[in-house]
């Protein structure tokens, strides 16, 4: 059996905020068209680790490599243009901007029209709820309707591997289910997709693999199907 | 009647000009949560290169617009030689930082150019009155309130139909997030101080048709006063600005025409007063909003 190269190669990951060390030295590979999800409970490191990926907080790497390029020098922006992206913990979207703002901000790299437009076209079929609020500023969106919106914004940039920080938090049972339903379908599209979830349950069941993390480091890795059936799992989120 | 139509007129003017040095602050507070006191000698910049162009015998409209062109120039300049170091600092620092390069330019305009007023002589078709009926509309006054009416609306053009004007108002709720879509920070921030540079060189320009002069300090009260404004109106709130600008022209016209003679030397005082009645009741300001500036 051949092994491709992965995606995202990842090792010694550090992450420091000054003395605090969120993240100590971990080793993460995800593999194109995988669903890898990163579990562990609050203050485990989940969110320093995506936003270190992409460069937001500040990180050090024995290895850090996207696509079979050194990532570890390059700026959020330049990250992002290479097609890594981040739909960040808690939406995050720019309240008094519109739906349709988002969008083209979120395709900015797109330099032509041309691509920009298909985008954004493809983003309100996959996404209806935005087409009817596309002239509505997102603050006066409902909590699923903004996750939608972060996730279109992301998608806007035509990323090869997204990064998807806890997407179901403070959701309705129901649109938790059409999110992870989009999730599966965006694989499907052959999107990557790196998960950081607290409703295990759900990522292990869309998940092809996963990472625990605990206090800063992987103490689990494996197959989504073993780390379901081990009881070690659950001692890890209440053992933190 | 008239004389309050020509008082409105006044405050129109006088507030205009606060609007547009407000404004210029509030835009680069709402993106990297700078006060930026080297404003006022951006002002002082363009009143000297207006001043050095028109003893050159330039044409009036390339004067002008070298005196525009020059305060946007030093704004990016010192964006990236002071402010870009320090950048996520602390409040504290950021102030500091722009206390010291306020003072270097001041000191260099001193030593360099003169501590004495410099004339700026304007064309004398520029001095004369208006008469509309029982109206006397300055010359000046029109154009500058004229101006700040175009420059407001060129600013709403630009944040609202430009990529680069959306990247700004969304930089004010969220810059680490901007980042994300693949916009970068410097330009995005470099933009910012562009802007300012530009409001800060027109406020200028209309400043010193007025003054007829300009001098290292010329820019520390009107920028004392915008500060004011800016903070009337919720510090980061662009509408604010633009809104405490205009309020305080109308305070300072109003307590101008209205208070007994004796008093008008503490009419900055009362009008100080006036705005710590206002964020008393209010203390976020008029039109505050919450900014969001995290990384
Ligand atoms: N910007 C920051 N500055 C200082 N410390 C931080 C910062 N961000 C996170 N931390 C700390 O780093 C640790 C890990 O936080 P992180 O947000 O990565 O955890 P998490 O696993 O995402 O948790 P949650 O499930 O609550 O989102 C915590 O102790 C947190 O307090
Ligand atoms: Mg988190």
């Amino acid at each position: 059996m051949t092994n491709p190269a992965p995606l995202l190669d990842v090792s010694g990951l550090t992450v420091s905020y000054g003395a605090v060390e969120a993240v100590r030295g971990i080793d993460l590979k995800v593999t194109k068209g995988e669903i890898v999800t990163l579990l562990g409970a609050n203050g485990a490191g989940k969110s320093s680790t995506l936003n270190a990926l992409v460069g937001l907080a500040p990180r050090r790497a024995r290895q850090l490599s996207f696509a079979g390029e050194d990532i570890a020098h390059l700026t959020p922006e330049l990250i992002v243009r290479r097609g890594m992206t981040l739909v960040p913990e808690g939406r995050r979207i720019f309240p008094t901007l519109t739906v349709a703002e988002h969008l083209l901000l979120g395709g900015a790299k797109h330099a032509a029209r041309g691509p920009l437009a298909e985008t954004q076209a493809e983003m309100l079929a996959l996404f209806p709820i935005l087409k009817e609020r596309l002239h509505q500023k997102a603050g006066s969106l409902s909590g699923g309707e903004q996750q939608m919106l972060a996730v279109a914004r992301a998608l806007m940039s035509s990323p090869d591997l997204l990064l998807l920080d806890e997407p179901s938090l403070g959701l309705a049972p129901q649109v938790v289910d059409r999110i992870f339903a989009l999730i599966s379908d965006l694989r499907a599209r052959g999107l990557t997709i790196l998960l950081v979830e607290q409703n295990v349950a759900l990522a292990l069941d869309i998940a092809d693999r996963g990472y625990v993390l605990v206090n800063g480091r992987i103490e689990i890795a494996g197959s989504a199907r073993d780390l379901m059936a081990s009881a070690a799992i659950r001692d890890a989120y209440l053992g933190a | 009647m008239d004389i309050f139509l020509q008082q409105l007129l006044n405050a129109l003017s006088l507030g205009g000009t606060y609007a547009l040095l407000a404004l210029g602050l509030a835009v680069v507070f709402s993106i990297i949560g700078l006060i930026n006191f080297a404003h006022g000698e951006l002002m002082t910049a363009a009143g000297y290169v207006m001043a050095f162009a028109l003893a050159a015998a330039l044409p009036f409209p390339l004067a002008i617009a070298l005196a525009v062109a020059a305060p946007v120039l030093l704004a990016t300049a010192m964006e990236r030689v002071a402010f870009r170091p320090v950048r996520g600092a602390s409040g504290t620092t950021l102030l500091l930082t722009s206390f010291a390069v306020s003072a270097i330019l001041r000191v260099l305009f001193q030593n360099f150019i003169s501590a004495r007023p410099v004339p700026v002589p304007m064309p004398s078709a520029l001095s004369g009155v208006i008469n509309l009926g029982p109206l006397h509309l300055g010359i000046i006054q029109s154009i500058s309130i004229a101006t700040t009416a175009l420059m407001l609306i060129g600013l709403t053009l630009f944040l609202n139909r430009t990529v680069a004007g959306r990247a700004m108002r969304a930089a004010s709720e969220d810059f680490a997030i901007v980042r994300l879509m693949g916009l970068r920070a410097n330009g995005v921030v470099a933009t910012a101080f562009a802007i300012s540079g530009l409001l800060a060189g027109v406020a200028g320009l209309l400043w010193v048709a007025q003054r007829g002069s300009v001098d290292p300090l010329m820019g520390f009260l009107p920028v004392l006063k915008a500060f004011i404004a800016a903070i009337i109106g919720g510090l980061g709130s662009l509408t604010g600005a633009v809104a405490g600008g205009f309020l305080l022209g109308f305070i300072e016209v109003t307590l101008q025409a209205w208070l007994p003679e004796a008093w008008l030397p503490y009419r900055d005082a009362v009008a100080i007063m006036l705005v710590i009645a206002v964020l008393l009741f209010r203390p976020q300001g008029l039109l505050a909003r919450k900014t969001v500036l995290k990384l």
